[in-house]
């Protein structure tokens, strides 16, 4: 019984050994917690950074910007934070971990997406409060459903969803499973659908532009490597990234 | 297990020498209470106790606490209806292919709740092979509302009701209803007077285990019925969503859960599961 309980323990410590352990000795290493919707785009420049600074791997935490911001608060060891909207890296430094000042580096704006084909016909933001619309859109606690509800002032109308989603991306598949005509998500979404949806847009969601922040934090353990990608996320080849992904100029 | 073999037991325990533990079995099992005591201190002790009531009795709490006890409750009774049933027939019939359908069974078990959720609305939605005939010939659509709600849970709990009971069910075996029947009692008889009391602490503990993952459900809600207040908006999916922007909020209302699952496991177990011995 001894026995089998040391060969356990032994099997555990080996088992929780190889998570650490991963990754070349000597490279250097750089976390970067990004928002959920830089998904795409950050992969992109995370092998570009990798492929002009070889040795050096990049890892990135995608997780909605609440979340990070509550990870770095919390110590969670991070170089880099680029987050969806300014309040939570807000709060990132008011708790004095953020070096320096953050910088908008894109705006991202909210579109109408819809079933392919658009078999409700819904041509501007006003149609979706049609009873006949079954229209699924964020909760008010995440930026998404702030900035919807910022719409809804601007254009006066009142929408009546059927359910407010914890997060964009739930918007998006509630729509691309039919099971909902339209949600309220952004230009980005709609783009990285790849046809699973139609994009319509509204000249109202000028009014709720969300602005992405990115800082270096002064937990980074390489701070150079940090700032480094904070230039290439800036650089003009990173903003063509951004832009073909849907994501607009600060 | 004869009632004299019990008997004789129940006497010879008086005599019986305490056997003991192994001491080393102390340290894994202090380390697995620990493991699951120990975040939940950590709840508390994080938890802002003054700013607590006004947060659990806002509206939308009092909403979504009203709906996770009202569609846990339904769950809990369609597990036993439909879970129940099947627990019987996995139990006691001979019939061929039922090898083939437990395993189906124990499927919610071991898949991701929101997988489950998915696998509901790809079923039941307005899409699914399902859903669309619903909508067709009935004019019925189930995503968005509390009945997504109660199919979720009920996917996901029915399991634990059916593992459960069917154990009981095993553990009593069949020796007890054949006398009873040689006997002259008829199926009904025999049913409530001999199989109910010997299998009912293995139905308790499989209602308490089925609500109390119905009350608890995430995923599968989320995915298969959205979230709105009063309508989907259950406990787990307001706490996910306030902690968004409200860490305080979010660890208040878990205690709520927190309380309610305490309270319904301490009332309904002490009877039921712990009468299995």
């Amino acid at each position: 019984m001894t026995k089998l309980a040391a060969v356990l323990a032994a099997a555990v410590l080996v088992l929780a050994g190889c998570g650490g352990a991963s990754g070349s000795p000597g490279a250097r290493t750089l976390t970067v917690s990004a928002a959920a919707s830089l998904t795409n785009v950050f992969g992109e420049l995370k092998q570009r950074f990798e492929t002009d600074n070889p040795g050096v791997d990049v890892r990135i935490n995608f997780a909605g910007s609440s979340d990070l911001a509550s990870q770095i608060l919390a110590g969670a060891p991070s170089g880099v934070f680029a987050s969806a909207n300014t309040a939570q890296m807000d709060k990132v430094v008011a708790a004095g971990l953020v070096a320096g000042v953050p910088q908008i580096f894109v705006t991202n704006r909210l579109q109408i997406a819809v079933v392919p084909g658009n078999p409700t016909n819904i041509q501007g933001f006003a149609d979706l409060a049609r009873p006949d619309v079954t229209l699924v859109v964020c909760a008010l606690q995440v930026p998404c459903g702030a900035a919807t509800e910022k719409v809804e002032q601007a254009a006066g109308v009142r929408l009546d969803p059927v359910s407010e989603e914890p997060n964009v991306r739930a918007v998006l598949s509630k729509v691309t499973s039919g099971n909902a005509d339209a949600g309220l998500v952004y230009v980005t979404d709609v783009a990285s659908a790849d046809g699973r949806v139609d994009g319509v847009g509204f000249p109202e969601s000028e009014n709720a532009l969300n602005s992405y922040p990115i800082a270096v934090l002064t937990t980074a353990a390489e701070p150079e490597l940090a700032r480094m990608f904070v230039e290439l996320v800036r650089s003009e080849d990173g903003q063509r990234v951004l832009k073909a992904a849907g994501f607009g100029t600060p | 297990m004869t009632a004299v073999s019990t008997a004789k037991r129940r006497s010879a325990d008086r005599h019986a020498v305490a056997v003991g533990l192994p001491r080393w079995l102390w340290i894994p099992a202090g380390v697995g209470f620990g493991l699951i005591a120990l975040p939940v201190l950590g709840l508390v002790v994080r938890a802002d106790l003054a700013g607590l009531p006004e947060v659990v009795t806002s509206e939308a709490a009092l909403a979504a606490l009203e709906l996770s006890l009202r569609t846990a409750a339904i769950s809990t009774l369609l597990c036993l209806l439909f879970g129940g049933s099947l627990a019987v027939v996995l139990a006691r019939s001979t019939a061929r292919g039922l090898r083939l359908v437990r395993p189906v069974v124990l499927l919610p078990l071991v898949l991701p709740p929101v997988v489950g959720g998915l696998a509901l609305l790809y079923t039941l939605g307005r899409t699914g092979f399902a859903g669309r005939q619903l909508e067709l010939w009935f004019g019925i659509t189930i995503p968005f509302t509390t009945a997504a709600v109660v199919l979720a849970q009920t996917f996901v709990s029915m399991p634990f009701l059916v593992v459960s009971l069917e154990g009981a069910l095993r553990t009593a075996g069949e020796r007890y209803e054949s006398v009873a029947a040689t006997l002259g009692a008829s199926p009904g008889t025999v049913a409530r007077r001999v199989t109910l009391p010997l299998v009912l602490p293995g139905l308790g503990s499989g209602l308490v285990l089925a609500f109390a993952r119905s009350l608890g459900e995430f995923g599968a809600t989320i995915a298969f019925a959205g979230s709105l207040q009063g309508t989907t908006r259950t406990l787990p999916l307001l706490v996910y969503q306030e902690r968004e922007v409200d860490v305080d909020g979010a660890i208040a209302l878990s205690l709520v859960l927190v309380v309610v699952a305490v309270v319904v496991i301490a009332v309904a177990r002490p009877r039921a599961a712990e009468g299995l011995r």
